[in-house]
């Protein structure tokens, strides 16, 4: 693993994270929100991955390993989430929810 | 392999754009997977192929179907049969299966072509388990811990009286 391809990796982690981000931001729709949530972290744990490979060490990877128990943790809350949300309010649009009121 | 690194990269940008960009969800996750794939890919050229594997298993196996089961579970509409029927035509999922044609061309050139990914910054698959169950231990316990928590958290959030519930009497969360 050379410097050139990790740095070519960070790069990609880098791209993906900012499209992740851009989708978060734009998008209004609850399920496109975790879904753009799930790229950033998938990005973050490629930058560890990238980063164990150049330096031949395990923990990169037992980082990404984390970040994916992580990750299911969230989508399984944050899931059952929209589907109360959508009882609730028959509706995914994040607009609707900006009042908090009981 | 450094080609390979390109085209599984570029194959994950250009999905994860195709993704942002749809307007129904099915298509977006169809998209998804196919950028999870595709980082999978990478994994496995830049010589991580365990962390590759659950890539495949845990990101585009269970939580993507967890994706799918919300989204199917919620479009309990009357339209529901056409937009299945729509979902179904051949211009939806061409664009998935040209992009992941390319990483399964890829794959199995890697597979054939070099048998240990891009030796140089390879970790094999014993060193991460012995790390990870060696100085790493205390994590893995807090990660079966927040595993708990996130079904509980579930179960409770989706949990509902069968008073409340109209239609959809059997809580199938």
């Amino acid at each position: 693993m050379t410097e050139v391809a990790m740095r070519n990796g960070l790069v990609l982690a880098g791209i993906l994270f900012s499209l992740g981000l851009t989708s978060l931001l734009v998008r209004r729709n609850l399920i496109f929100v975790l879904m753009s949530l799930e790229v950033m972290l998938n990005a973050a744990g490629l930058a560890f991955v990238v980063a164990g490979a150049r330096w031949h060490q395990a923990d990169g990877q037992i980082m990404f390993l984390f970040i994916l128990a992580m990750a299911a943790a969230e989508v399984a809350v944050g899931l059952a989430l929209a589907v109360e949300i959508y009882r609730r309010f028959k509706s995914l649009d994040v607009d609707k929810l900006s009042n908090m009121k009981g | 392999m450094e080609l390979a690194f390109y085209i599984a990269g570029a194959v994950a940008v250009l999905s994860t754009i195709l993704m942002l960009t749809r307007l129904n969800i099915v298509h977006a996750l169809l998209y998804l997977i196919v950028s999870l794939l595709a980082v999978a890919v990478v994994f496995y050229v830049l010589g991580a192929p365990f962390v590759a594997a659950l890539e495949v298993i845990v990101y585009a196996g269970a939580i993507m179907v967890l994706f799918v089961f919300v989204v199917m579970m919620l479009n309990l509409g009357k339209h529901s049969v056409e937009v299945e029927r729509q979902w179904l035509t051949p211009g939806i999922w061409t664009g998935p299966v040209l992009l992941a044609g390319v990483l399964l061309i890829e794959v199995v050139y890697l597979m054939r072509g070099v048998p240990a990914a891009s030796g140089s910054g390879a970790v094999d698959p014993k060193a991460v388990g012995t790390a990870l169950f060696g100085p790493y231990l205390i994590g893995v316990d807090l990660a079966s811990m927040l595993l708990l928590a996130g079904l509980v958290g579930a179960y409770h959030v989706g949990f509902r009286k069968s008073e409340k519930s109209g239609n959809r009497t059997g809580d199938a969360t």
